[in-house]
């Protein structure tokens, strides 16, 4: 199949067997931040943004892509970048797997969420799994990341 | 210190948040690998009758499809320890006979990924079903085998194959039973901890390829790229010189990467077709058909007079291998050497028992290594003791503790005519820092917060050891360059715990330059030195220790050089952060030697070599204290808070060893609360997504303290220890204790569910 859409600021023809989800499209396209860690839509390594909002791309058919509007990580670095002072500051990236898909969920978050409290981010970022962290120097990262202007 | 204790973000911290490509998918450059798959057996013990892949054969886009007919038929271990290992060899390729459901019967590689599924479906089996063994406690002396034959040990392992035993072991000392016979309370009873996953992000994943030399190249998420090359060459049959490792960045690994189990599958591949190959483990195959934690069954007796004065420690351990032995013996050994020593004012000790093949998902290396599960029964009988006792559970451990400076003879690095000695413990200390900060004269043993919610506290203290005492070493490489930069090479293997920034820290506190001076290379394995790996806790104190004398060798070589350049006696030369200074008015900086080192006169690019092996184990102790809210109505409990109070010596680097805590306590509060492990009557792992499998997620997570009481370890880096695997010990026994005093029920069978909480409810009200 072909489809139009537009990756980081980029038109792109997307050209993918039918059936084939977003996250392995984008890989194949060398956007591999993208990562792929449960086959069942449940830890979150995937999330990118379609249309300003963070989906799980493993979960997402490419064909359901046409004409919109995809963000990864690549496309973020100065965001990411900002967010990864704090993190790295915390030493939370740790084997840093999950971290793309996490950063992308918390830079949506940031655009989301007006003044949220810890419980909500805590929910906001649910479907975010790690295994290294223990969570809590994440949100040590979060929360200097969301005061910071 | 410029460097050592602050607070240092990982050197490769930034790249990984923002996405670069370094993981092995992502520097999987060559899109025309072929995709590898297994066909695994459906059933837990089988023979097969007939195998016919002649279907799969003729699909278009298959290029090849292995059986047990057309692989080598070595045996071996894929267990990641140095050599000879003490895991059995009781692993071919493929074979005729399959242990578990999820074993390997055929491997297919084709030119996709659906074409590659497709002919897996397209292999006809016949097999000839076999009882198969699926309980730990019924293992030994059953009827039915898991092997029938006896498998090659490189020495004496205990293991009996006829009986269902890949290991057996027992040490003691004093005479437990005569103790026993004359103590005035005794706790005797079992406790059960399962099969935890690890549950690293990056699944398991290799891509292999022929090199410009020929060699078989292999790029690998490995905790051991040392004994992964090692291992292939037994397997296939070429020499080690003809296999080149790489190892990219690692997307966690907790000692599931210790085991080389998806390497041989593309490589093999590799070797018949000539062909790139990869293969990726999907997270069912991670789940089901990789390794995890061994479950055990600990039988604990305990005995001791009215004060509390322990007099024996008894542990009978069942551990629970599975269909193989990777880390069999040695997890078995670990229960013990982490356990044994630590009431040292124990008169009589003994531990013993089996590790015993089932037909279940193998076991093998997970952070903590035996010490978590051995923690798990010693820690919660000591409170069941205290109970007895009607004594502070603190008083009790404080009472029987070891000390520094004791020796112990179950201590890493004893010798039977020398015990080794304790020569770092700050755990009195951790004891008296963490019942301060959790509140535990005034809070113990639990708070009525509302009709139905009970808030119960809990403790436990532990040990673990840093690297293997005489067996691993592992060297580190300081090469200084041309502009007087210096690369440090080693392989340690970082696998997220941050590795590679310790030892750069290190590297650039003795050498007196910043720490981008230093650049970390750990990634082709023909260009490093010798390390056996991340793994045993080793990282920060045997490779920790090779960089520290790697950097003062070149310091030293600095500083002779420089008075050779300047023309004045070594001993006039003193070296400051980047310069050479002399009595005279003569000086040189480092940037100006190492130029003219490379070109011109100088003639003598400086290469400074270290190398360490521990003759001890210098163990780290934490002092975990856990508070826990039940809710009686629903039986969920919530760790509130839990307060690690650590002792790793030194600590090297505050944010990373505080997230190493975090992260490890976390994996504790899994064991204990969230991860059920199980499996259909027919024995197929039933927990094998993270849908039906619940790692703690962050709304699981409540208050987590991490304070810090440093010892100094003098065989240490700087006074440092380990600090990877003794994290993870302490929940279950703290969390089990805290339920216990808030509901009246012992936990002894981890994890402790809702549901089993709220089922002793039920049980509590209706008299049983």
């Amino acid at each position: 199949m072909h489809l139009e859409t537009e990756v980081n600021g980029r038109k792109l023809v997307l050209d993918f067997p039918s059936g084939e989800f977003l996250s392995q499209t984008l890989r194949r396209y060398g956007y591999v931040s993208v990562k792929e860690g449960c086959d069942t839509g449940s830890c979150g390594l995937c999330t990118v943004w379609i249309d300003g909002r963070p989906v799980l791309s493993c979960s997402t058919l490419s064909a359901r892509v046409g004409g919109k509007v995809i963000t990864t990580i690549e496309g973020l670095q100065d965001e990411a970048e900002a967010f990864g002072a704090f993190m790295v500051a915390e030493g939370a990236e740790q084997c840093g797997f999950c971290s793309p898909g996490f950063t992308m969920t918390v830079l949506a978050m940031k655009r989301e969420l007006v003044a949220p409290t810890e419980a909500q981010m805590n929910h906001y970022l649910a479907g975010n799994l790690c295994r290294c962290s223990g969570y809590k120097g994440q949100m040590r990262a979060i929360k200097k990341f969301m005061g910071a202007e | 210190m410029k460097f050592i204790g602050k607070n240092i973000p990982k050197i490769d911290g930034m790249s990984l948040v923002k996405g670069a490509p370094v993981y092995t998918s992502d520097l999987d450059l060559n899109n025309n690998a072929l995709i590898v798959k297994i066909l695994r057996s459906p059933h837990a013990s089988a023979r097969i009758l007939s195998i016919d892949t002649s279907g799969a054969e003729a699909m278009a886009g298959v290029e090849c499809v292995l059986t047990y007919k057309n692989v080598p038929q070595t045996a071996f271990t894929l267990a990641g320890q140095s050599f000879p290992e003490p895991s059995p060899y009781d692993r071919r390729i493929l074979e005729d006979t399959v242990r578990y459901v999820g074993d390997e019967v055929a491997i297919v590689a084709a030119v996709d990924e659906l074409t590659a599924h497709r002919a897996c479906g397209a292999i006809a089996v016949q097999y000839e079903l076999l009882p198969a063994v699926l309980d730990l406690e019924t293992a030994v002396d059953n009827s039915n085998l898991v092997h029938v034959s006896q498998p090659h040990t490189n020495f004496f392992i205990g293991c009996d194959a006829a009986r269902n035993i890949a290991a057996s072991h027992t040490v003691t000392g004093g005479d437990v039973e005569a103790e026993l016979a004359k103590c005035e309370v005794i706790v005797e009873q079992t406790y059960r901890t399962q099969a935890q996953a690890h549950a690293m992000m990056e699944t398991y994943r290799a891509t292999t390829s022929f090199d410009v030399n020929g060699r078989l190249q292999v790029m690998t998420s490995t905790q051991i790229p040392y004994h992964v090359r090692r291992h292939l060459s037994h397997i296939l049959g070429i020499p080690k010189s003809k296999i080149k490792v790489l190892k990219p960045r690692v997307g966690g690994g907790f000692g599931g990467k210790q085991t080389a189990s998806v390497e041989i599958f593309p490589a093999i591949v590799t070797m018949k077709t000539g062909k790139p190959a990869k293969i990726v483990y999907t997270r069912q195959e991670t789940f089901s058909c990789t390794t995890s934690r061994h479950a055990m069954t600990l039988s604990v007796r305990l005995g001791s007079d009215r004060q509390g004065n322990i007099k024996a420690v008894d542990i009978h351990c069942l551990s629970d291998t599975g269909a193989y032995g990777e880390h069999a013996p040695t997890v078995f050994w670990v229960v013990g050497q982490k356990t044994m020593p630590m009431y040292s004012k124990a008169k009589s000790y003994r531990y013993h028992g089996h590790a015993v093949y089932t037909n279940k998902s193998p076991a093998g290396a997970l952070r903590g290594y035996g010490a978590t599960q051995g923690t798990f029964a010693l820690e919660s009988a000591m409170n069941e003791l205290a109970e007895k006792l009607q004594m502070d559970p603190g008083e009790l451990r404080l009472k029987n503790l070891i000390e520094e400076g004791e020796e112990h003879p179950e201590l890493s690095g004893s010798t039977p005519e020398t015990p080794a000695i304790l020569k770092s413990s700050s755990l009195h200390k951790c004891i008296a820092a963490g019942k301060e900060r959790i509140g535990w004269v005034h809070n113990y043993p639990r708070q009525q917060v509302s009709t139905n919610k009970i808030r119960g506290y809990g403790m436990a203290v532990t040990m673990q050891g840093s690297g293997i005492a005489g067996i691993d070493s592992g060297s580190v490489i300081l090469k200084l360059n041309e502009d007087g930069f210096f690369t440090l090479t080693h392989s340690a293997s970082d696998m997220g715990q941050g590795s590679d920034t310790i030892l750069c820290q290190i590297a650039a506190e003795i050498l007196e330059v910043e720490m981008t001076e230093v650049i970390v290379s750990s990634f082709d394995l023909d260009t490093l030195p010798y390390d056996p790996g991340a793994y045993a806790s080793s990282g920060a104190y045997v490779t920790g220790n090779a960089a520290l004398v790697a950097a003062e060798n070149m310091k030293l070589q600095m500083c002779s050089t420089a008075a050779r350049l300047l023309g004045v006696d070594p001993v006039e030369v003193e070296y400051d952060s980047g310069t050479f200074a002399t009595s005279s008015e003569r000086s040189m900086t480092l940037a100006a030697l190492a130029k003219s080192l490379c070109s011109y006169g100088g003639r003598g690019q400086l290469v400074a070599k270290g190398t360490f092996g521990g003759d001890t184990s210098p163990p780290p102790f934490i002092a975990g204290f856990a508070e826990v809210e039940v809710d009686l109505e629903t039986g969920v409990c919530r760790v509130l808070d839990y307060v690690a109070v650590v002792d790793c010596g030194t600590v090297l680097n505050r944010s990373l060893a505080r997230i190493q805590v975090e992260g490890g306590v976390v994996m504790g509060i899994g064991l204990a609360l969230h991860e059920d492990v199980r499996y259909t009557a027919r024995g197929k792992l039933a927990s094998d997504s993270f849908m039906e499998y619940k790692i703690p997620g962050r709304e699981d997570i409540h208050g987590l303290q991490v304070l810090f009481e440093e010892s100094y370890e003098p065989t240490g880096p700087l006074g440092a220890k380990s600090v990877g695997e003794v994290v993870c010990n302490t929940p279950a026994p703290a969390i089990a204790q805290a339920i216990y005093n808030a509901v009246g029920t012992h936990f002894r069978t981890l994890p402790i569910t809702a549901e089993k909480v709220l089922l002793s409810r039920y049980k509590h009200e209706v008299g049983n």
